[in-house]
């Protein structure tokens, strides 16, 4: 089960064998902020829940904690709110979840403050409804007059609807008004001026035909047209929205903490890292991660710094050693002299790096973007000249003004600017029931256009957990022997290795006298002679390019066991899955060339690279990207983030590093990576949508636009078109859902 | 034609509930989870009794 590792207690060897806390000795090393600060509001995210089946077992299994007041999941969200006495700590009940077989992870209450967002959608919904109930009254009004009422009737029945439509436009046409306006004041000419424009003209045409005594008011018109636009406006906000909730979890995910050992040297106190400053000397304990970049001042142990470099092989740390904010700690307690905390550390450095390759990506145009740009000149150009031409030929200025609001009222876009947020509701929606985040509301249309696809290896293809590949050439004495000792240590490798040997049915010798000495391995008695396990040379065995530990009995030659790292699950179906979609595939690590190769063939990817270095891998993008390619570049670690950030779209499981995940765009929720194929083939889906949308809405105008030209257009003929056009457009995006 | 005085206002009043219904539910947090309340229903618990 997974304790896929989230925030700063992650152990990445050994996140997916062991729960929570069990034998995962960074759980228990470092607690969680949310232990510490005590609050009375737990939330927890539950990434795989789905079903009635799995709201009952969470809600029953929380309330079965002691202290858990109240529970409830919501599983739009995928979140649970608690309620429980001050003490219990949110990682308790991840263990207690867990035990149940439901993967949870905690998240920071005070990080998920999206009340202003809320209140913006219930705004936007409610000014939806009375546009809704206003339409619905002035279109039966209208159905009357169409059926060819008198025509004191027809009047009596216009002044009714005038009185429900005006207040209608002028409330719940806000939205558009506010943002044309904003837009014209800074000389922008957006798609609301002719949403806008259309409004205020049906609106104050129909106010002085009505008085004419004309025989067409466009009240329905307008108020149909604010519901439809509003349906768009709002959907589109719900997506903006699920996205900033979607960064919004992944801030919440990470509390920073690290334990600074306080000035006189008694105890230690757990502080933000962003209130550590140099100088200041830190306790990183065993599976907890640096929280700092420092110089290493008191300890031994081994450092694993695969998230930094790719590398998987642990690399020994002692006093005077240099390390980097990121990697984890290992064996050993270290004390840490802090050289660079917070913004100055390394692993903020790389932030500039890509904040630079964002504001490349920012200047994507999106397919609603380019569309607006013809849309909006044609159709104020058809609209004026229609008002000349009539009146030039009829001197008739009422008439050439009503003309002129007809063509401004057909082409409205209605089913323009429902187009593209209902495809995307509908295809994020589905991502998201799949696990996929989707951080960034132009991913899709990115992700449909990919063709490269970049894997890093070590936390993306692999999961960073070691497997022995090799015991078949030792005998079982020895197995026995290894066994004793490596059941002796918390080291992930001796853990893994005590899993393979027991899986073999060997029991462990009696080995007595144990000691862990930190950063080397693990030694012992048995039968009267000295036993080591641990690194090569320590052992006294040849170093090798492979990650390995070697076991040594007395004076025999000393044997080794060659680990690899553990597939993620997913990874073969994944690269399958993409060779079908005819994607060309790359493999980049910043791993040794041996692990690279071996896992490239395993997996069927005939094209990769090992020994990059973060820059590398950015300028391999950066050449691809030149070379008319778009990449869709997946990976976790601090190596990967320009490379991330400089990719066309870029994907990151929810296991990487805060700054990997906020250098993409997709976030990958659980451990499985198999949705990846997933999302490139619905994001081709939903751009196939829009493009058909936009084709369907621009159909109807062909059809429309003659007929208003002409003069010939009719109240009746505008609600038709716009209603048909929207309900097409709304149906063929939700054929995503299937 | 008398009868439309009568029918219009009735009309409007009964869609004036409606949404009137609708402010109600949307300021009472209905709309937050449509997902968990769909599946909800499912559940077993309740089926006797009201929840107190």
């Amino acid at each position: 089960m997974a304790c896929v590792g989230f925030g700063p207690t992650r152990h990445p060897m050994t996140a997916t064998d062991h729960i929570g806390g069990m034998g995962c000795p960074g759980c228990l090393a470092v607690p969680l902020a949310l232990e510490v600060a005590k609050p009375a509001r737990l939330i927890l995210s539950l990434p795989n829940i789905h079903c009635a089946v799995c709201i009952g077992s969470v809600e029953s299994g929380l309330l079965a904690v002691p202290g858990v007041q109240s529970a409830r999941v919501n599983l739009t969200q995928k979140r649970a709110h608690i309620q429980a006495a001050s003490g219990i700590s949110a990682e308790a009940l991840v263990t207690a979840l867990a035990r149940l077989g439901h993967e949870a992870h905690a998240l920071d209450p005070t990080a998920l403050t999206s009340t202003a967002m809320d209140r913006q959608g219930n705004d936007l919904l409610l000014r939806l409804a009375v546009a809704g109930f206003a339409m619905m009254n002035v279109m039966l009004l209208s159905v009357a007059v169409w059926a060819g009422a008198g025509e004191s009737a027809r009047t009596l029945f216009y002044w009714i609807s005038a009185a429900i439509a005006l207040p209608t436009v002028a409330f719940s046409g806000q939205p558009f008004f506010r943002s044309a306006w904003a837009g014209l004041r800074v000389g922008r000419w957006g798609m609301d001026v002719p949403i806008s424009l259309a409004l205020i003209l049906a609106s104050a045409i129909s106010v002085s035909e009505t008085l004419q005594g004309g025989d067409h008011a466009w009240f329905d018109a307008a108020v149909t047209l604010t519901f439809f636009l509003l349906a768009g406006r709002y959907l589109d906000h719900r997506t903006r929205a699920m996205a900033r909730s979607a960064a919004a979890v992944l801030s919440a995910l990470a509390v920073p903490q690290a334990l600074r050992i306080s000035p006189t040297g008694t105890g230690t106190d757990l502080v933000a890292v962003a209130d550590l400053a140099p100088g200041d000397l830190v306790l990183v304990r065993p599976g907890g991660r640096m929280p700092v970049d420092g110089v290493v001042t008191d300890g031994q142990s081994e450092l694993d710094r695969a998230i930094l470099t790719g590398e998987t092989a642990p690399v020994f740390a002692g006093p005077g050693q240099m390390v980097c904010a990121g990697e984890t700690n290992l064996t050993g307690p270290l004390t840490v002299r802090v050289t660079h905390a917070g913004a100055d550390s390394s692993l903020y450095r790389m932030a500039d790096l890509v904040a630079v390759a964002e504001t490349a990506r920012g200047r994507y145009s999106t397919l609603a973007d380019r569309a607006a740009r013809i849309y909006v000149p044609l159709v104020h150009g058809l609209s004026f000249g229609a008002f000349v031409v009539w009146l030039g030929v009829t001197g008739d200025a009422r008439l050439a003004i009503n003309i002129a609001a007809a063509v401004l009222i057909i082409t409205c876009p209605c089913a323009l600017g429902l187009a593209v947020p209902a495809v995307v509701t509908a295809a994020s929606g589905r991502l998201f029931a799949r696990g996929l985040l989707i951080k960034n509301g132009t991913a899709l249309e990115r992700l449909a256009a990919v063709d490269v696809v970049v894997f890093d290896k070590t936390g993306t293809l692999t999961l960073g957990v070691p497997e022995v590949t090799d015991m078949a050439g030792i005998d079982r004495v020895a197995l026995a022997v290894a066994l004793g000792l490596a059941e002796g240590s918390g080291h992930p490798l001796a853990l893994a290795l005590a899993v393979a040997i027991r899986a073999i049915g060997v029991k462990p010798a009696a080995v007595t006298a144990i000691t862990e000495i930190p950063g080397m391995g693990i030694t012992g008695q048995w039968q009267g002679l000295d036993v080591r396990l641990g690194r090569a040379d320590w052992v006294g065995a040849a170093a090798s390019d492979l990650t390995a530990i070697c076991l040594r009995v007395g004076g025999d030659i000393p044997v080794c066991f060659p680990f690899t790292d553990r597939l993620r699950p997913g990874a073969a179906v994944t690269v399958a899955g993409l060779r079908a979609l005819g994607l060309r595939m790359m493999l980049m690590s910043g791993d040794a060339d041996g692990p690279v190769a071996a896992l490239a063939k395993m997996i069927g990817i005939d094209d990769y690279t090992g020994r990059l270095s973060p820059i590398d891998k950015a300028a391999r993008i950066a050449a691809l990207n030149a070379a008319g390619h778009r990449v869709l570049m997946i990976g976790d670690g601090l190596n990967d983030t320009a490379a991330l950030a400089s990719a066309h779209v870029s994907i990151a499981p929810a296991s990487a590093l805060d700054a990997a995940r906020a250098a993409s765009d997709i976030v990958l929720l659980g451990s499985d990576l198999a949705p990846v194929a997933e999302a490139v083939r619905v994001a081709r889906i939903a751009v196939r949508r829009m493009r058909q949308n936009f084709a369907i809405s621009v159909g109807y105008n062909v059809i429309a636009v003659p007929f208003a030209l002409l003069g010939l257009a009719t109240p009746l003929m505008s609600a038709v078109a716009m209603s048909l056009s929207s309900i097409t457009v709304s149906l063929n995006a939700m054929r995503m859902k299937s | 034609m008398d009868i439309l005085l009568w029918l219009i206002p009735i009309s409007l009043i009964l869609g004036g509930i409606g949404l009137g219904a609708f402010f109600w539910t949307l300021r009472h947090g209905q709309y937050d989870d449509p997902a968990g309340d769909a599946e909800r229903i499912l559940l077993p618990d309740w089926d006797q009794q009201p929840k107190p």
